[in-house]
């Protein structure tokens, strides 16, 4: 049976670790469940950058003992050791505004910080 | 807190379908359509020319140095703002 | 609560443990050209090796050692090795990434290459991608190390006072 459209596992599962970060960053009220939402969707972005460099059948692109046969693409790797990097700086700084605001409110609820109306 | 919530659940529904939509109807895995010309020209010739037995490396460092040193540059800001706002906190 | 850090057991395994995983770091680091790996993975590694000493004895006590204004020298220096090999590049090459001594049967890395599948690959060549290496290796040992210590630190003083 052949579906009208294309049964691809790697693209779904990219589009679930979105979805999920996604979910955390909208609908929760603690902070630190919002910091992780957020690397939630930075790893879903990476795994989509990999994905999208794969050719049917391809090994690694390295030389030293390999079994022969077409190699994948090794730009895309390259651009996701960027990304991951800017991952953690982002992180870093993120986690240490969350440091300084609990020093300063006592608190970690989203909705008690800030105006304080609604 | 209700109308907020509304709010949030219309704006998630509509980013889902149309992540799940895509995720679908994109190219098959592992047949990219577009040609691949700079990452056949590299696979060719990146022994040859850098002298590496690894692609990735040749890349990272010698054909796209640039952004490995606007990386270099991030790493250096994140930790320079890291010490800069625990200052006060150590005395 | 003091904050002393662990057990003593615990002391001494992980300082036991410690200098394997700072050579696998460093292997990871020096083949970058020859395996999958490089300067970004292998400071990775070492990196995490350097957190575990950190958690089993306490940062009050890894803060009278180690100073992190030692650690921003160290990073600073891998930050200028890499931008001064670059700079060597323009004046010897023309251009301002070059890589002027990757098949130059140079002493120090400069072997030649031919296409192929080799079974034991050569590690005296690839101008200079090795050094290169092992600067952005250092930097980032140095920056991830400093990150975790200090948040460690600011964390654990609020005991008594601001």
């Amino acid at each position: 049976m052949t579906l009208p459209f294309a049964l691809n596992i790697p693209y779904i599962a990219v589009a679930l670790l979105i979805l999920l970060g996604l979910y955390a960053v909208i609908f929760k009220r603690n902070l630190i469940k919002i910091v992780i939402g957020i690397t939630l969707i930075e790893s879903g972005v990476n795994m989509f950058l990999i994905t999208l460099g794969y050719r049917k059948g391809s090994i690694a692109p390295i030389y030293t003992s390999s079994p022969g046969g077409i190699m994948a693409l090794p730009v895309p790797q390259a651009l996701t050791l960027t990304s991951i990097v800017i991952g953690v700086a982002v992180l870093a700084l993120m986690l240490s505004l969350v440091i300084h605001l609990y020093r300063h409110y006592n608190t970690l609820d989203v909705r008690k910080i800030g105006g304080g109306k609604e | 807190m209700s109308k907020r919530e509304l709010v949030g659940i219309v704006a998630f529904s509509i980013v889902a379908i149309f992540f799940v939509f895509t995720a679908l109807m994109i190219h098959p895995f592992g047949s990219p359509p577009s040609d691949t010309n700079m990452d056949d020209y590299i696979i060719d010739n990146a022994q040859t020319e850098t002298g590496a037995n690894n692609a990735v490396t040749s890349v990272v460092f010698d054909y796209r140095g640039f952004d490995t040193l606007g990386e270099a540059t991030i790493l250096f800001t994140a930790v320079a703002g890291v010490i800069l706002l625990f200052r006060r906190l150590k005395k | 609560m003091k904050d002393e850090g662990m057990s003593r057991i615990v002391k001494t395994i992980t300082s036991t443990i410690f200098p394997f995983i700072f050579i696998y770091g460093l292997y990871i680091i020096a083949h970058g050209h020859l395996t999958p790996g490089g300067g970004f993975q292998g400071g990775a590694v070492v990196a995490s090796g350097c957190v575990m000493i950190l958690v089993a004895y306490g940062s009050v006590w890894m803060m009278k050692k180690i100073k992190e204004k030692n650690l921003s020298v160290l990073e600073s220096l891998g930050a200028i090795g890499f931008i001064g090999l670059a700079f060597l590049g323009l004046i010897f090459g023309e251009v301002f990434f070059s890589n002027y001594f990757a098949n130059s049967k140079f002493f120090l890395f400069g072997e030649e290459v031919t296409f192929g599948v080799p079974e034991f690959a050569n590690i005296n060549t690839a101008g200079i991608l090795p050094l290169m290496n092992f600067a952005v290796g250092l930097k980032v040992i140095a920056g991830l190390f400093a990150i975790v210590l200090i948040m460690a630190y600011a964390t654990s003083k609020n005991k008594e006072g601001e």
